[in-house]
């Protein structure tokens, strides 16, 4: 799109018939613009479609009072946690389904393929973009949201309503990047978005300001999640719950949350200073006159490597959960664990230069970086041996979370060996840019971040939703990622040697073509692991009556939060409990003193339901747009809006409401006597339907 | 007062205060990690403008354009006006009269407004000298430093406005104390951002 046929007008600002997605093929329908029009024309349809939908079914089932009152208004972590999940699913769809498509281009990439450059550098900035703030950022943050606070004995996260807002803001900024299938075009400088290229000068259109403000939004929601985190884990802890009894998921959130603090600032600053560059002429990153565009790699960087961890470490936390239950065994080496984690978070920030090793340093500044960044080999190496010892000599069952543990370990060490080649600045100097960076990354995020995210929602679901899922389906699907990651990344090791760069729409070399189709099939069995996710949950849902687990312990676990009723109530603890050291649950359990009614139940004060959440995601997405679009109007009115919102929430009182005491002792008795007729079944039965959520607790180890 | 808990960092309203008190802990302590978190975004902010002094493209640079005697009255005011909200949280905490405590946000308030007053008649004068942000790297790392510190003392002095409204409306309340100990909080540490602002930025560009 050139400059001259964007018509800025008062009213609609940028916007035009030439935004919509197949406008350029009905004006100059040559074969080219035809497929990339069709294809842009049916993702825009499946956004719009998708929304249909949503909104029929919501209407046809008068589920939109059920939709405000108790979800986007709730500011109980556990539903927000829910939600973001939601959002991260969702947003992992469409990502995938570009990955496969970008796969596709690929495989019949020898001379051309059938996307244009421009479809396929936009295909690749938002998979990495959305992958990134939309996916697994959505996706960890309602982990944590939904499991920390009960394993820490809390009834909720310190700042309910800010945790809503965070994400309100999350949500406007994935509605963001969702719009822009529809109206206009997203950037196409990659989900890190250097400039110059990105600047006006080179990137005239929407593209980049579509990139700009969603992050920006993503980033002061995770900033604020940062801060109610690390908040809650400090505050909230029930008596006893002493740091070094905190379970190994609560610390590896805190240290993410440590981490969103100090690392989500420099990405607002480069974000910033690169909208200030594009829309009032500024000189941070331009070419000319004294901008110097380094300045954005450092600071993106300076983001970019703690985010990794920001990633890596819950999912850490999730392995150690699940590999210590599912092996029945207390986590091997926890002090270890612990150290190596918070070792990771520090040097999360002395490796941020290896992301530009060939960008103009001294052969020493590089050196310095180097060695940093194989040193994070160290503590990860305690991590990956502490859960092997965990597992050894346990009661190890092959569950769905985990075989992608078991999985997550066998990739994963690969991925970070790959990772110490490239931590060599004389290696990175020759495969830099090619697709081996790509399979390095790929080779760790994926295994590593999603496999621990979905193991999360495989082991979390009954606590969540009252029900186990589908054992089968979850097989089939956690098979089919494994042996589809390998079919996908894997040749990409070998392209990346042969020389082919990444982010290449096409190539000349023949010998690439093999691997590319052998990558391509990799995608399509990841989309058919994404499938059986589907299948797995409607199948679920089907026979959920099947598989309920009201009594709430379906896997013998260990912390806090397997010690109520699946579902939990909103105030998640009848009575806080008191904490007399590690594993509370499974103490409570062999001394007896679990699922015991008390003498007394008192009043449980909560937070209100509160509207901040969704207006405010409303008024940020509308301000996002009217600034993508420059539609100064919606601009100022929404930047008004925002202001008084705030000022209005500080006039509010009264914010709290009481549950009184007999409805809580009720509740627990309602529990208590559905755990007392409830079968305690052994850990080889825990698969079938016997499984009522009652565990016949064995003994650390026991091989039966 | 020595066998006094803290319960957060910094000025505590006191036992005195009761729930008030038990309060302040979690609502303090997230704003003290807020501030961390602001703190690292001004520092970034320090970071791209020391890295960018000497990238004036051959424009005006600190010599032409800074007006050291503007810039010592601006620190005069806002150190002069944290003095004054110091006055107003002991007010609060020692619970002196509403007139008192009101009347030294008062003082606050006119100082602080004061200050920004002073800063904006220096950007206009540098405007007009040529020292517009588009002009080069330097006087865009400039306008992104001096007017973010400028925006954060606005959105203080709006705060402050709230504030008021609200002790209007419901007394000194749990919330509007907290608001008070918050933004307290929060002027001092634009004081300290300002200080280091004066010492980078106009100090050490005029020598």
């Amino acid at each position: 799109m050139s400059v001259t046929d964007v018509s800025v007008g008062p009213f609609l600002g940028r916007l035009s018939l030439h935004s919509l997605p197949f406008w350029q093929m009905l004006q100059h329908p040559t074969e080219d613009n035809i497929i990339n029009g069709c294809i842009a024309t049916g993702a825009a349809s499946m956004v719009v479609i998708g929304a249909i939908v949503t909104v029929a079914l919501l209407t046809k089932y008068r589920l939109w009072s059920v939709l405000w009152s108790d979800w986007v208004t709730s500011v109980d972590h556990k539903k927000i946690g829910i939600m973001y999940v939601v959002i991260a699913f969702v947003m992992l769809a469409r990502a995938l389904i570009e990955a496969a498509l970008m796969r596709g281009q690929q495989a019949f990439g020898l001379g051309g393929g059938f996307l244009s450059p421009d479809h396929f550098a936009q295909l690749f900035s938002t998979h990495g973009t959305i992958m990134i703030f939309f996916m697994a950022m959505p996706f960890l943050t309602g982990v944590i949201n939904y499991v920390m606070p009960m394993q820490i004995g809390a009834r909720d996260v310190s700042f309910p309503v800010l945790n809503s807002i965070s994400l309100g803001l999350t949500a406007a900024g994935a509605a963001l990047v969702m719009i822009s299938l529809v109206i206009g075009k997203f950037s196409t400088g990659g989900w890190f978005g250097y400039p110059p290229y990105t600047e006006a000068n080179f990137s005239p259109g929407v593209g980049p300001d579509y990139w700009i403000w969603s992050l920006s939004l993503a980033s002061l929601g995770s900033t604020f999640t940062g801060i109610n985190f690390a908040v809650t884990i400090y505050k909230e802890r029930a008596p006893g719950m002493k740091l070094m009894r905190m379970p190994m998921f609560t610390w590896t959130a805190l240290c993410t949350a440590i981490l969103m603090i100090f690392a989500m600032p420099p990405l607002t600053v480069a974000t910033a200073q690169l909208a200030l560059d594009r829309y009032l002429s500024f000189h941070y990153f331009t070419n000319a006159l004294g901008g110097n565009m380094m300045h954005f790699v450092n600071l993106f960087w300076l983001f970019g490597h703690p985010e990794v961890y920001i990633l890596i470490l819950p999912a850490f936390g999730v392995y150690s959960e699940v590999i210590s239950t599912f092996s029945s065994k207390v986590l091997y080496g926890y002090g270890s664990l612990v150290a190596a984690t918070m070792a990771i978070g520090v040097l999360s920030f002395t490796v941020w230069l290896h992301h530009f090793f060939t960008m103009g340093q001294s052969a020493n500044i590089n050196a310095v970086f180097g060695i940093a960044s194989m040193l994070i080999g160290i503590p990860t190496g305690v991590k990956i041996y502490d859960w092997m010892l965990t597992m050894f000599r346990g009661r190890v069952r092959f569950t769905v979370p985990m075989v992608y543990s078991i999985g997550f370990i066998l990739l994963f060490v690969l991925g970070g060996m790959s990772g110490i080649l490239l931590a060599n600045p004389t290696v990175d100097y020759q495969v830099h840019n090619t697709v081996f960076l790509v399979a390095h990354f790929h080779n760790v995020a994926v295994p590593g971040v999603l496999f621990g995210m979905i193991a999360a929602y495989h082991f979390w679901f009954p606590k969540a939703f009252g029900f186990r899922l589908n054992e089968r389906w979850g097989i089939f699907s956690a098979l089919c990622w494994i042996f589809g990651f390998m079919l996908a990344f894997f040749p990409l090791y070998a392209l990346g040697i042969m020389g082919l760069p990444r982010r290449t729409v096409a190539y000349t070399e023949p010998s690439y073509v093999p691997l590319e189709w052998a990558a391509f099939l990799g995608a399509l069995l990841i989309l058919a692991a994404l499938a059986g996710l589907l299948v797995q949950l409607w199948v679920s849902i089907k026979h959920r009556d099947e598989n309920r687990v009201f009594a709430g312990d379906p896997w013998d676990g260990r912390s806090l939060e397997w010690s109520m009723s699946a579902p939990p109530p909103e105030y998640n603890f009848a009575v806080i409990p008191v904490v007399r050291g590690r594993d509370a649950f499974t103490m409570a359990k062999e001394e007896g003193t679990a699922f015991q009614p008390r003498d007394a139940y008192a009043d449980i004060e909560l937070p209100k339901n509160s509207a901040m959440g969704p207006m405010i995601a409303a008024i940020g997405f509308a301000l996002a747009f009217g600034l993508v679009w420059h539609i100064w109007w919606m601009v100022v009115l929404f930047f008004v809006a925002a202001v008084v919102t705030m000022i209005v929430r500080g006039f509010a009182r009264d914010t709290t409401r009481i549950v009184m005491a007999d409805e809580v002792r009720l509740e627990h008795r309602r529990w208590l006597d559905a755990v007392s007729v409830a079968t305690a079944i052994s850990r080889a039965e825990e698969r079938e339907p016997a499984n009522a959520g009652l565990a016949l607790h064995e003994a650390d180890g026991v091989v039966p | 007062m020595s066998q006094e808990v803290m319960k957060h960092p910094g000025l505590n309203l006191g036992s005195a205060h009761g729930k008030d008190n038990e309060a302040a802990e979690r609502m303090m302590f997230g704003f003290w990690v807020f501030m961390m978190s602001d703190a690292i975004l001004f520092g970034m902010v320090f970071a791209t403008y020391v890295t960018s002094i000497r990238a004036t493209a051959g424009g005006p640079g600190p010599h032409d354009l800074y007006n050291i005697k503007s810039v010592f009255i601006e620190t005069m005011l806002l150190l002069t006006s944290s003095f004054a909200f110091g006055m107003a949280s002991l007010a609060l905490k020692y619970k002196h009269s509403k007139t008192r405590l009101i009347g030294w946000l008062a003082v606050t308030l006119v100082l602080g407004v004061s200050f920004l007053g002073f800063e904006l008649h220096d950007f206009i004068t540098m405007f007009a000298q040529g020292g517009v942000p588009s002009r080069s790297g330097h006087l865009s790392a400039f306008f992104d430093l001096v007017p973010l510190h400028g925006l954060h003392v606005t959105a203080a002095c709006i705060w402050l406005v709230c504030l008021a409204g609200q002790i209007a409306r419901y007394g000194l309340d749990t919330e509007t104390k907290l608001g008070i100990m918050r933004l307290a909080l929060f002027w001092h540490f634009l004081d300290i951002v300002w200080i280091a602002i004066f010492s980078v930025v106009y100090l050490a560009g005029l020598t």
